[in-house]
């Protein structure tokens, strides 16, 4: 689970992870027209080849937007219960489910704004991805898991 | 693009209207994208424009989109891809593509927009006044303005030099008078291909969509955090463009021989009375002005050929030994006073010149306004001068039906 955590956590970079910070930029940095680069220098493999935690993303890249606020409910997933089947990761409209080597891996909470789409799609039952209150912890949540459905229950 | 590959040979004086003049500046700057939605009266540009790629003298690219919106943001994608581009428009187009004028000047893309000035509906009127001109007025693109053919095909020709500049990068408009410049056939004499070419030179790109190797998003989001900057920093931009535009029309003198200015004038050195207007008005106040001289009535005439940036020093130093100075203009100024008369007031008003100030109202919709009307607006000039007031209100509505239209009566103490 660590190294997971680690493969979510570096999708995003705070403005105290980058030596020179736009934040700390002023008025002659300021690229005219309101462009911002993608990445930092030219583009060295291809983009589609390399995975999003080893790309070298500008600070202006939306992935070191925070975004996470926007949120009121939030997916929590159950590890135990996902069968790994990616329809999540299919639907996710803001590439929040991370999944490596076709399996899930966590997700990305900097970007989610709880928009609930991956738990209307997972297949199993009970859910392996269900959305809660913003203010309840993961652990909470776990705790209080839906049961399994019957047959025609709704 | 610099030039394209076909050249046209043209005599040394042609007989174009000012349509066939900007079609004429388009295919010889060699343009890359051109994005249009054609409306009387600007159609001839487009038209003469599509006749030439049809005859094999463009080779760049001619889109005819679904609307004037459409037009400005197919302009707008071009330009972030790299490209040269132009357009031109008019009136009702021009309200319609105005939500994109502030995309393309915000987002510091180089067009070139031809407007080819006209009423605004209701009433439904194809003919020439300044409405949409001075629509523009804050859209942070450049404006300048030609009376004539002649002057519509150099102005089109130096506008992509100074939009193109590296210390201007802001979109320009080229405007005319409708009608009595887009569709009256006037001599022009044209730069040949070649040293027109030379002249607006090679597109310089800058943070192309089209490069791959170092992708960049245009136009992004920006809040209370970084706006103010780039808004600070394109009118900077805009502001510093009058040295650039100075330069151009230096360069543009040299290659032509014709000469332009940021303000133009007429006999103001000594003048008493003088008129300001824009377009083909400036032109027919030479006439009256001429004719209130031999009257004894020293008349002169001032037009600002670039109406934006304004040109506040200038205008000050051009007025500041008038002792009234009529502001003409050709738009309803809906409930206060006309656009030029706040220009050129605003100019004045730190300086010592004290000239009686006053607004006309003409022209709206391509009423005609006349040698023998402009002289009416002199003489009544020249006898507030001899009163030393201003006889009734600042603003006055001239060539209409009806009662005298006056407002604004404010008594000077």
């Amino acid at each position: 689970m660590a190294q997971h955590n680690d493969v979510v956590n570096n999708l995003y970079k705070s403005k105290e992870q980058f030596e020179n910070s736009i934040w700390d930029q002023g008025w002659d940095e300021v690229i005219p027209g309101a462009a911002v680069y993608s990445f930092d220098g030219e583009i060295q493999a291809p983009v589609v080849t390399t995975l999003p935690e080893d790309r070298n993303v500008a600070e202006t890249n939306s992935m070191n937007k925070y975004v996470g606020d926007w949120r009121v409910v939030k997916p929590v997933w159950n590890v135990d219960l996902c069968i790994d089947c990616q329809n999540c990761w299919v639907y996710c409209p803001d590439s929040s489910i991370i999944s490596r080597d076709k399996e899930m891996v966590g997700i990305d909470y900097n970007h989610c704004k709880g928009c609930g789409i991956c738990s209307d799609v997972c297949p199993t039952n009970p859910k392996s991805l269900v959305m809660f209150n913003e203010q309840i912890t993961n652990e909470d949540a776990l705790n209080q898991w839906p049961e399994k459905k019957k047959k025609g229950e709704k | 693009m610099a030039q394209n590959k076909k050249i046209m040979e043209l005599n040394e004086v042609e007989v174009w209207d000012g349509n066939y003049a900007n079609a004429s500046a388009l295919r010889q700057a060699g343009v890359d994208v051109i994005s249009a939605y054609p409306i009387t009266p600007s159609t001839g540009t487009v038209e003469g424009y599509a006749s030439f790629h049809a005859n094999g003298y463009i080779d760049g690219e001619v889109v005819i989109v679904e609307s004037e919106h459409a037009a400005m943001s197919g302009c707008v994608g071009a330009a972030a891809a790299g490209a040269r581009v132009a357009t031109a428009t008019a009136s009702q187009g021009l309200a319609l593509m105005i939500e994109v004028l502030y995309q393309a000047s915000g987002m510091r893309m180089p067009i070139v927009l031809c407007l080819v000035n006209r009423a605004l509906a209701a009433p439904l009127n194809v003919n020439g006044d300044h409405s949409d001109l001075y629509l523009t007025s804050q859209s942070g693109w450049i404006s300048l303005d030609a009376c004539n053919p002649q002057e519509a095909y150099d102005l089109t020709l130096c506008a992509f030099k100074i939009a193109e500049h590296k210390d201007v990068r802001l979109p320009v408009i080229s405007n005319q008078d409708g009608f009595m410049t887009s569709h009256t056939a006037q001599n022009v004499r044209p730069l040949s291909d070649e040293v027109a070419g030379k002249f607006v030179g090679d597109y310089l790109e800058v943070n192309s969509l089209l490069n791959f190797d170092h992708p960049v998003t245009h136009g992004v989001q920006t809040e209370s955090d970084w706006h103010m900057e780039h808004k600070a920093k394109q009118n900077d931009a805009m502001m510093k463009s009058a040295s650039v535009i100075e330069e151009v029309f230096a360069e543009f003198e040299q290659i032509s021989g014709r000469k332009y200015n940021m303000i133009e004038t007429y006999k103001t050195q000594d003048a008493d009375v003088i008129i300001v207007a824009l377009g083909t008005t400036y032109e027919s106040a030479h006439i009256a002005a001429d004719n209130m001289r031999e009257q004894g009535i020293k008349a002169g005439v001032m037009m600002p050929r670039v109406f934006r940036p304004t040109q506040i020093e200038k205008i000050a130093n051009a007025l500041k030994d008038a002792k009234a100075v009529v502001c003409m203009d050709r738009s309803a100024p809906g409930g206060q006073l006309g656009q030029l008369f706040q220009d050129i007031s605003s100019a004045l008003i730190n300086t010592p010149a004290r000239p009686i100030m006053s607004n006309v109202i003409y022209g709206l919709g391509g009423r005609d306004m006349t040698v023998i009307e402009l002289e009416d607006i002199y003489k009544k000039a020249a006898k507030d001068v001899e009163n030393g007031k201003l006889s009734g209100s600042i603003q006055e509505w001239v060539g209409v039906r009806g009662p005298e239209l006056k407002y604004y009566n404010v008594e000077g103490n």
